[in-house]
C-alpha cells in the first residue's frame, strides 16, 4: 500500500495526474518520465521532496502523488477534489495514508472526498495542512483526521471557532499565538482539531487529543522561521514517519527534530531558499533516528 | 448609515472590486459572509446600501458582476490587522494571519515569503522573490484568495516599515 500526497503546483497548465516523482537535491528538482522538471521552491513540491528523502532513508517506497495545477482560481484543485473521490471511492484501502496540502479550501470539495472514504474497510491515515487544513476545519469534520500540522498562527485560526480562515482569526487569540498549549486545548474542545497535531513554532509543540504530549526546541535555528517552506517540509517528513510505521508521536518528534537539524547543516539565513535544506535532509534524518532510536 | 454587501463568484473579484471601488473614492471594507454564505475561501465587499446602485454600476463597467447584495443585518468578521515584526539583524519579517514576507534592509529586496495555504501562495511567492518592495506588483493584482489578501498586507506593511 502506497502513501498518497495530494496538493497543487503553481502553473496552470500543469495538468492533473497520478505520478511517483524522483527527486534530485544536485539541482533541487522533481523529475518523472511524463513531464518537464520540477524546480521545488515550496508548497507541495517542497513536501513532496521531503517525503521522498525520507523515505529512502527509511527504505520505503516513494509516495504516490495526486497533482495539479492552481494559481487561485480553485479550478485545477476542483478537479483534483473530483478525481480523488472518484478513485478512492472505488478502492480507499489502496492507500496506507493520505497527505492534504496546498489545495483551495472548498468546503464542498473536502466533504465529497471525506465522504468518499466511508464504508471502507481500512481507512487510510488522514494528515491535513495549508488550505486543505482550512477547509477541514471549517467543515466541522477535523476530528476525522489522524494529524494537523499548523504553524502557530494557523493554531491561533483552529482554536477561533468563528474563523473560517486564518485571515479572520480573532486579535486576541493571534495575540496569545506562543501559548499553544492554550490553543491547542481550546481547538479540540471546540472540534476543531485533528486527534493529533504537530504545531510548527520557535518551540513545535506535539498535541494529542487537545493535551500537549511533548516539544522540540533543539536545534534553535531562528532563521527556519523565515524561509519560505519549511513548514512543507515538516508535513512532509511526518508523512514519510508514519508510511514507515512510527508510532504517531515519535513519528513528529523525529520530523520536528530533523527538519531543525537540516536546517542546521544548511547554516541558513533569512534569505537561504529551502533546497538549501533539502540538500542536507537525508543526513539529518539518519542522525535523528539513530538518536531516537 | 446602513451597509450591505456584494457578493463575487470568486475571492479574485472581490479582490478587484475593492481595489476599483477604492480608487474611485469608496470606503468600501472586505469582510467575511455570514456562515449561511461561506463555501470556503470567501470574502465579501460592503457598501453602504445607498451607493449600491451607482458602486454596481462602476464594477459592471469593470467587467465584474456581483452575484447579489445582502443588506447587513448582523456583525460581519473583519480582517486580521494585527502584525508582527521580526528583526534578523541584516533582514525584518513581517507577519500578517498566516503570512510572512521578509526583506534585506538595505535594498528593500524580497528575500522569502513563507506561510499560507491558498494554491496562488506559491505562485505569488515567485513572482515576489527576488525584487525590491517598490518595483514588485502588489500580490492584490494577480492573487486571488484570502491567503493573498493576507499577503498583500503583510507586503503594505513590510512596505510602511522599509520606508520609515
Amino acid at each position: 500500500m502506497a502513501w498518497l500526497v495530494c496538493g497543487t503546483i503553481p502553473d496552470p497548465s500543469f495538468p492533473l495526474g497520478w505520478r511517483t516523482l524522483d527527486y534530485r537535491t544536485k539541482d533541487g528538482c522533481l523529475s518523472c518520465a511524463d513531464m518537464p522538471d520540477l524546480h521545488v521552491q515550496r508548497g507541495t513540491p517542497t513536501l513532496y521532496a521531503a517525503c521522498v528523502l525520507a523515505c529512502r532513508v527509511l527504505g520505503v517506497e516513494s509516495p504516490r502523488a495526486l497533482l495539479v495545477g492552481d494559481i487561485g482560481d480553485g479550478i485545477g484543485s476542483a478537479a483534483l477534489y473530483a478525481e480523488l473521490a472518484r478513485r478512492l471511492s472505488a478502492n480507499a484501502d489502496e492507500f496506507y495514508g493520505i497527505t492534504f496540502h496546498y489545495l483551495f479550501p472548498d468546503l464542498d470539495g473536502h466533504n465529497r472526498v471525506l465522504a468518499s472514504l466511508e464504508g471502507c474497510s481500512r481507512r487510510p491515515m488522514l494528515v491535513a495542512d495549508a488550505g486543505f487544513m482550512y477547509a477541514a476545519k471549517m467543515s466541522g469534520y477535523a476530528k476525522e483526521y489522524d494529524l494537523f500540522t499548523p504553524d502557530v498562527g494557523e493554531m491561533a485560526f483552529l482554536a477561533d471557532e468563528n474563523a473560517p480562515h486564518p485571515l479572520y482569526t480573532r486579535g486576541f487569540l493571534l495575540d496569545s499565538g506562543q501559548d499553544v498549549p492554550a490553543l491547542a486545548k481550546r481547538a479540540w474542545e471546540s472540534g476543531n482539531a485533528a486527534r493529533n497535531m504537530l504545531v510548527k513554532a520557535r518551540v513545535d509543540t506535539i498535541v494529542v487529543r487537545g493535551e500537549v504530549r511533548g516539544t522540540v526546541d533543539t536545534p534553535n535555528v531562528p532563521a527556519l522561521e523565515a524561509i519560505g517552506g519549511t513548514g512543507d517540509i515538516v508535513a512532509g517528513l511526518v508523512s514519510a514517519m508514519l508510511y514507515a510505521g512510527l508510532a504517531m508521536e515519535r513519528a513528529c518528534r523525529v520530523a520536528a527534530r530533523a527538519a531543525r537539524r537540516a536546517g542546521e547543516l544548511a547554516q541558513p539565513t533569512p534569505a537561504t531558499q529551502v533546497t538549501d535544506i533539502l540538500a542536507h535532509m537525508e543526513r539529518a534524518v539518519e542522525e535523528t533516528l539513530q538518536e531516537q532510536a | 448609515m446602513e451597509q450591505g454587501f456584494l457578493v463575487f463568484e470568486q475571492t479574485g473579484d472581490v479582490i478587484q472590486a475593492e481595489r476599483i471601488l477604492r480608487r474611485e473614492g469608496f470606503a468600501v471594507e472586505v469582510k467575511a459572509p455570514p456562515a449561511s454564505l461561506r463555501k470556503g475561501c470567501d470574502m465579501v465587499v460592503v457598501c453602504p446600501i445607498m451607493a449600491q446602485l451607482k458602486i454596481r454600476s462602476i464594477l459592471e463597467k469593470a467587467g465584474l458582476h456581483p452575484l447579489e447584495f445582502v443588506p447587513v443585518s448582523d456583525p460581519l468578521l473583519e480582517p486580521v490587522s494585527l502584525f508582527q515584526v521580526t528583526d534578523f539583524g541584516k533582514w525584518f519579517m513581517v507577519r500578517a494571519a498566516n503570512m510572512k514576507v521578509t526583506v534585506e534592509k538595505a535594498s528593500g529586496r524580497i528575500v522569502n515569503v513563507s506561510g499560507g495555504g491558498c494554491p496562488d501562495v506559491p505562485y505569488l511567492a515567485g513572482l515576489l522573490l527576488g525584487k525590491s518592495l517598490d518595483e514588485a506588483d502588489e500580490p492584490r493584482l494577480h492573487g486571488k484568495t484570502l491567503c493573498s489578501y493576507a499577503l498583500q498586507r503583510a507586503f503594505e506593511e513590510a512596505r510602511r516599515v522599509w520606508h520609515g
